[in-house]
């Protein structure tokens, strides 16, 4: 079986400045989704807060639950079904935290034995993030992201050259970009396990760049006649193949964690099914083009 | 075969053993007899998501600990200073840490005083002039800076003290950063009364109740000087409602729980439970001295500000014991005693973070982590044997031999396997066959060029080893930021993944390559099927 038929040549520079637009384009509307929801929609982890998960034995309602919530006066916390609709399950989201020992946590898990019962409703997980907590969780976040692209920088710079570590980069930030802009645009939360799906789509991206990188370092040394345009458009298609393979084998097992995962899981597999995707379309269409136009530029 | 194949072939076998040995445990739970005795007997170690338990983070209020210990300074430097008469109408402590002091006197012989006798203080600003002057003391930086080190020592001590105790099996209890304690409890099923237990400072206090005046006066303002008002909070166990009676105490601590030799929870006459206390022989001292002096007046039992009870003193009690009693459930008089003999914290704590998950939650995360390794695992073994036919079989070999290493390695390595760390091991299932697939395509790539299947494969491996190598360690970078920079289930990620990478590695360079040389040695591969 093959999906690439040897000899394809498919002239994916000849639409690289479609291409650009295109990437330009959603990733400008992500820019936008992100104003326009006036910044992330952090999680506790990055926001501070209180969490509890409950799941109740008999069905009952968002209002049910914000209604025995209103004797502490938390009515107006945020309250969202979790997982699938017979599992019961729900999220209870407050920003504040409570100031004694017992926390707000505390109070809402004894509110609810009351009104439903001990029976009735068992508290799964419960959280508690503090602003400080959250302020370090969030640096050490974004410093984690940036030491990882420096790192990789250093090391494609050492292996190929500067201009393909640019690309390279270029390539992931335009991952990360869609990606982060598909969360918002889901209005998704943005977690601290998102950061790890984040750190692991550069990685998977650029494992997709760097062979298509290394075909054209060398086809350069096979077919050093040849205008550099061609050799990497050679190189391009010569990779796919394996570029369409690798990422059909990645998608499978990331939707089957989408699917079964459940709720906690949902959402790192949601980032990484949009990063395997921007990814591989990045390593087609961004990485390698971006040399070429630099080479054009001198 | 040839002796080269034999000793690779072996050293594969030899490595899959190990790790199907330290798998073992993980899978058949207790090992039996003496395979107990020889091998390993670690399972895989499920984070606090997986099994369920609490995460907890305090900050300790150092400087707290530094106000009340320049607290304790004023009282003991204001009976120096009478004795060395040298006369201080006003001594009170302001801003938290500092002490403002009015002197009539000569300053010369205050200032040598304190130099001498009190050198954690400097002084900080002075006013007036000849007999009548205003100076204000500060403790100075390098004494607080140890102050606040040591009581963060002193609350890691204390609240191991409490943990073990309470009974948890592999509490993790460590410091982090300069004043955070990071606690880490697995199995807890009662969260909330482990915060209660851990958190609570225990500041246990002796204070006499103050009779002579007005507790109503006191009420509406106007507190007498020397006094302080502290309420009893009691709750109904019934109706759950809250009543506050308030005590009207003399400020003056007689006495502390640092003086405890023991607290132990006792049954009265009516099966109530109470806590009794045994004094050590300074404290029994101080306790006979106390009663002694203070016979027919009441003596209040403080715990964090909290009012007990305030039983009268019937008769001077030389026995080194008393005991506090309270409508306590046996829980609650059991944790008050694991408190009380575990001693106070030195300073208040922060909760900065608190996470709990239930043993069910924890469980259900398993399954639904284990189904979908199985699943996306079953439909990427199918989709490389239609892709690449034997060759994808033998992909496939290496695949499950990479999930076997993988977990061998957690147990071996004793990592900790969270839920994003499954999530890790599902995604390394994805990306182990790229190194495959690389291979194949270039034997693929050889094949057409007319080469024979010896020299197609050995082709194959040698061109894609480099950018394997390549790939593999970008992303075996942004895994090792991971880890650094990750916490608690976020490394568990970085870590199966650092794992997953290595392994795939090994099964995809060097597993596959072995099985398709003795296939090609056995002569049972005349042409590549691929």
């Amino acid at each position: 079986m093959e999906f690439v038929k040897p000899g394809t040549k498919i002239n994916f520079l000849g639409v690289r400045r479609i291409a650009f637009a295109l990437s330009g384009l959603v990733i400008g509307v992500s820019i936008i989704s992100i104003i326009l929801h006036g910044g992330l929609n952090y999680g506790i982890d990055f926001a501070g807060g209180t969490l509890v998960q409950v799941k109740f034995s008999e069905p009952t309602q968002v209002e049910t639950i914000k209604e025995n919530l209103a004797s502490i006066g938390l009515d107006r916390s945020l309250v969202q079904r979790f997982g699938e609709k017979g599992e019961n399950e729900y999220l209870i989201r407050v920003e504040k935290l409570g100031s004694d020992l017992e926390g707000l946590s505390g109070q809402i898990e004894r509110t609810l034995l009351e009104a439903y019962g001990k029976d009735g409703v068992e508290v799964r997980r419960t959280e508690m993030v503090g602003p400080k907590v959250g302020k370090d969780l969030r640096r050490k976040g974004i410093l984690a992201i940036v030491y990882a692209l420096i790192g990789i920088l250093i090391y494609v710079t050492w292996r190929f050259e500067f201009i393909y570590a640019v690309g390279a980069i270029i390539a992931l930030a335009h991952d990360v970009m869609i990606t982060i802009g598909a969360f918002s645009i889901a209005n998704k939360e943005f977690n601290l396990p998102i950061i790890a799906a984040i750190l692991t789509i550069i990685g998977y991206s650029l494992n997709d760049t760097i062979v298509v990188y290394d075909r054209i370092r060398e086809n350069r040394r096979k077919m050093s006649r040849e205008p550099f345009a061609k050799v990497i458009n050679s190189s391009i298609n010569e990779t796919l193949g394996r570029t369409i393979l690798t990422s059909l084998t990645t998608l499978i097992v990331v939707v089957i964690l989408f699917i079964f995962g459940g709720g906690v899981i949902h959402n790192f597999a949601f980032a990484l099914i949009v990063g395997v995707l921007a990814g591989t379309y990045s390593s087609i269409f961004v990485a390698s083009p971006i040399i070429l136009t630099w080479q054009e530029r001198k | 075969m040839s002796r080269n194949l034999k000793l690779k072939l072996l050293s594969i076998l030899f490595i899959m053993v190990v790790a199907l040995v330290y798998l073992a445990p993980s899978v058949v739970g207790e090992m039996a007899g003496f395979w107990g005795k020889i091998l390993p007997q670690d399972k895989i170690h499920l984070g606090l998501d997986l099994q369920g338990g609490m995460h907890l983070v305090l900050e300790v209020e150092g400087q707290k600990a530094v106000e009340s210990y320049v607290e304790r300074m004023k009282g003991d430097l204001k009976e120096d200073l009478k004795r060395k008469r040298i006369y201080v109408p006003r001594i009170e402590r302001i801003n938290g840490d500092q002490i403002s002091l009015e002197i009539l006197g000569e300053k010369e012989k205050f200032d040598e005083y304190i130099e001498n006798n009190y050198p954690i203080f400097e002084e900080i600003s002075a006013e007036g002039q000849g007999k009548y002057q205003k100076v204000i003391l500060g403790i100075k930086k390098k004494q607080a800076d140890y102050l606040k080190r040591y009581a963060v020592e002193q609350a890691l001590e204390t609240i191991r003290n409490r943990v073990d105790q309470f009974g948890v099996a592999e509490p993790d209890i460590s410091p982090q950063g300069s004043d955070r304690i990071l606690i880490q409890l697995p199995g807890i099923k009662d969260p909330q009364r482990a915060l209660r237990l851990i958190g609570r400072t225990a500041l246990l206090e002796f204070k006499l109740v103050d009779e002579e005046r007005s507790l109503r006066d006191a009420l509406k303002g106007k507190v007498p000087e020397g006094d302080m008002i502290l309420y009893q909070r009691r709750e109904e166990p019934e109706t759950g409602k809250v009543s506050k009676v308030p005590f009207l105490l003399k400020k003056k601590t007689l006495m502390t729980g640092e003086v405890l030799k023991d607290a132990q929870v006792r049954f009265d006459d009516f099966s109530q439970p109470y806590v009794a206390l045994e004094f050590d022989p300074r404290g029994a001292k101080m306790f006979d001295r106390i009663t002694a002096k203070n016979v027919k007046k009441r003596l209040a039992i403080i715990l964090d500000n909290n009012v007990y009870s305030a039983p009268v003193i019937q008769e001077r009690i030389s026995g080194g014991s008393a005991q506090i009693t309270g409508a306590f459930t046996l829980n609650e008089a059991r944790d008050l005693a694991i408190v009380l003999r575990a001693g106070a914290l030195p300073a208040p704590v922060k909760i900065l973070e608190n996470r709990s998950v239930g043993p069910s939650l924890g469980k259900d995360l398993i399954d639904k982590g284990l189904k979908s390794i199985i699943i996306g695992g079953i439909l990427v073994v199918l989709f490389m044997v239609t892709y690449y036919k034997i060759s994808g079989a033998i992909a496939d070999l290496a695949l499950i031999l990479n999930l076997i290493l993988i977990m061998g390695a957690l147990a071996g390595l004793r990592a900790t396997l969270t839920l994003p760390g499954i999530a890790g091991i599902i995604l390394t299932i994805g990306m182990a066959v790229d190194a495959n697939v690389l291979v194949f395509e270039r034997i693929r790539e050889e094949l057409r060029l007319g080469k024979t299947p010896k020299a197609a494969i050995d082709g194959g491996y040698s061109k894609a080893f480099m950018t394997i190598m390549d790939a593999n360690i970008t992303t075996l970078i942004a895994a090792l930021v991971l880890f650094q920079f990750g916490t608690g289930p976020v490394k568990g990620f970085a870590v199966t993944l650092s794992i997953g990478i290595v392994a795939s590695l090994f099964t995809a360079l060097f597993v596959s390559r072995v099985v398709f040389e003795v296939l090609l040695a056995k002569r049972m591969l005349r042409q590549v099927s691929i």
